[in-house]
């Protein structure tokens, strides 16, 4: 199954069927700061992806000036 | 995964609140979490003239969409900051975003206004992109909201921002930025009232907001933010956070109850408040404790031409 991640943007291959939480858990990546997108559609964490669908990851981190006293 | 209000399928786990939900109650949690801010800290009343600070990032127009179906009234302030492809794509989904609702967004351009962009202005005045950056949002949004008489000046913080810049001030101890690091900052020497109703929602829940209310956002992160300390402080937060859920909300809410008001600026015996001297800058009328404010400093170094150095020529000496 290819999995597109983002930020940057690129392909990784990964075995499938497998669950969203344990997919993220294999690439390393912490489920607190990201989204898994399957057909354009927000998964949980226990849904089983079949690889016959498009799946994007998404880092939902954003940084920069931070801000102090905006 | 069943949604904990109406035991439908979720969509999203939300560990903090050891609760999953649907889209629908997803969207009502997010809605009802900014209310409650809202209230909580006396952000915003009714009839008030409010302004957001629009980036076409997910926390400026998720925060913007959610004012609009609290009921408020609210204008966009987008500021282009001439990072190449990544503001221009930027300013087309805040100016999508507005022209799709029928919103107003005002709109200003660095270098269009002020004659240097973020990347070769901060060069030029020898800062940190990301310094000069900020300076230069917070100067044109309170600009924006004083010359627009706007009542209120909403920024799209989150949790993770606001715990993450808490974590840098402690770090640091840095008392001033703490004594000042609060959800709402009152009117005050011609600043208008800032305000951050989406302190109690996460990057995740603010990105999965604008997802399924089909918002499209920009997903890209700024290209000049790699290696920022802020973004390693929210990494590390969210390593604690994915081992112990609700860390970061009680990092900060826990700063805020019982702490932030040790750092307040101290008081007189007598109870008058103290007042920073402020007068208008010389150059752009801004309040500013300086003769020329920190903006404008900015800009002239940012854009003063470069000197060449005309000396005489000196012959290298060859070694035989």
């Amino acid at each position: 199954m290819i999995v597109i991640l983002r930020n940057p943007t690129r392909e990784v291959e990964v075995d499938s069927p497998v669950e969203v939480g344990v997919l993220l858990h294999r690439l390393g990546l912490n489920r607190e700061s990201h989204l898994v997108i399957e057909d354009g559609e927000l998964v949980p964490g226990d849904k089983m992806l079949a690889g016959s669908t498009r799946v994007e990851i998404r880092s939902v981190i954003s940084g920069g000036s931070g801000g102090k006293l905006v | 995964m069943k949604c904990r209000v109406c035991r439908g399928p979720a969509v999203i786990d939300v560990r903090r609140h050891n609760a999953n939900f649907c889209k629908e109650h997803f969207l009502r949690l997010c809605r009802d979490q900014t209310a409650k801010t809202i209230k909580q800290f006396s952000m915003l009343s009714e009839g008030e003239r409010i302004l957001v600070a629009v980036s076409g990032g997910k926390d400026s127009l998720a925060i913007w969409d959610i004012l609009i179906e609290l009921g408020y009234e609210v204008d966009g302030f987008y500021l282009g900051l001439g990072i190449g492809d990544y503001s221009d794509t930027s300013a087309e989904y805040a100016q999508r975003f507005a022209k799709e609702r029928g919103l107003t967004l005002h709109t200003k351009d660095l270098l269009r206004d002020h004659g240097f962009d973020v990347p070769n202005g901060s060069r030029a005045a020898k800062r940190a992109p990301c310094s000069a950056c900020g300076l230069s949002k917070r100067h044109c949004f309170d600009e924006a909201a004083r010359l627009g008489a706007y009542d209120a000046l909403v920024t799209g913080h989150n949790l993770d921002d606001e715990a993450a810049v808490l974590m840098g001030n402690v770090l640091h101890w840095q008392t001033e930025y703490l004594g000042r690091q609060l959800p709402v900052l009152a009117a005050q020497h011609g600043f208008p009232r800032k305000v951050k109703p989406l302190v109690r929602l996460t990057e995740r829940d603010t990105a999965a907001y604008c997802l399924l209310r089909g918002i499209d956002y920009l997903v890209d992160e700024c290209p000049m933010a790699a290696g920022n300390k802020h973004l390693s402080y929210k990494a590390a937060l969210n390593d604690i956070e994915r081992d112990s859920p609700g860390a970061k909300h009680a990092f900060y809410f826990r700063f805020l109850d019982q702490a932030a008001d040790r750092f307040a600026t101290a008081q007189p015996e007598d109870g008058a408040e103290v007042v920073a001297p402020v007068s208008p800058c010389t150059n752009c009328g801004a309040p500013c404790s300086n003769e020329v404010c920190a903006f404008c400093s900015l800009t002239m170094r940012a854009t003063e031409a470069v000197p060449i150095e005309m000396g005489a020529t000196r012959r290298r000496k060859v070694s035989p």
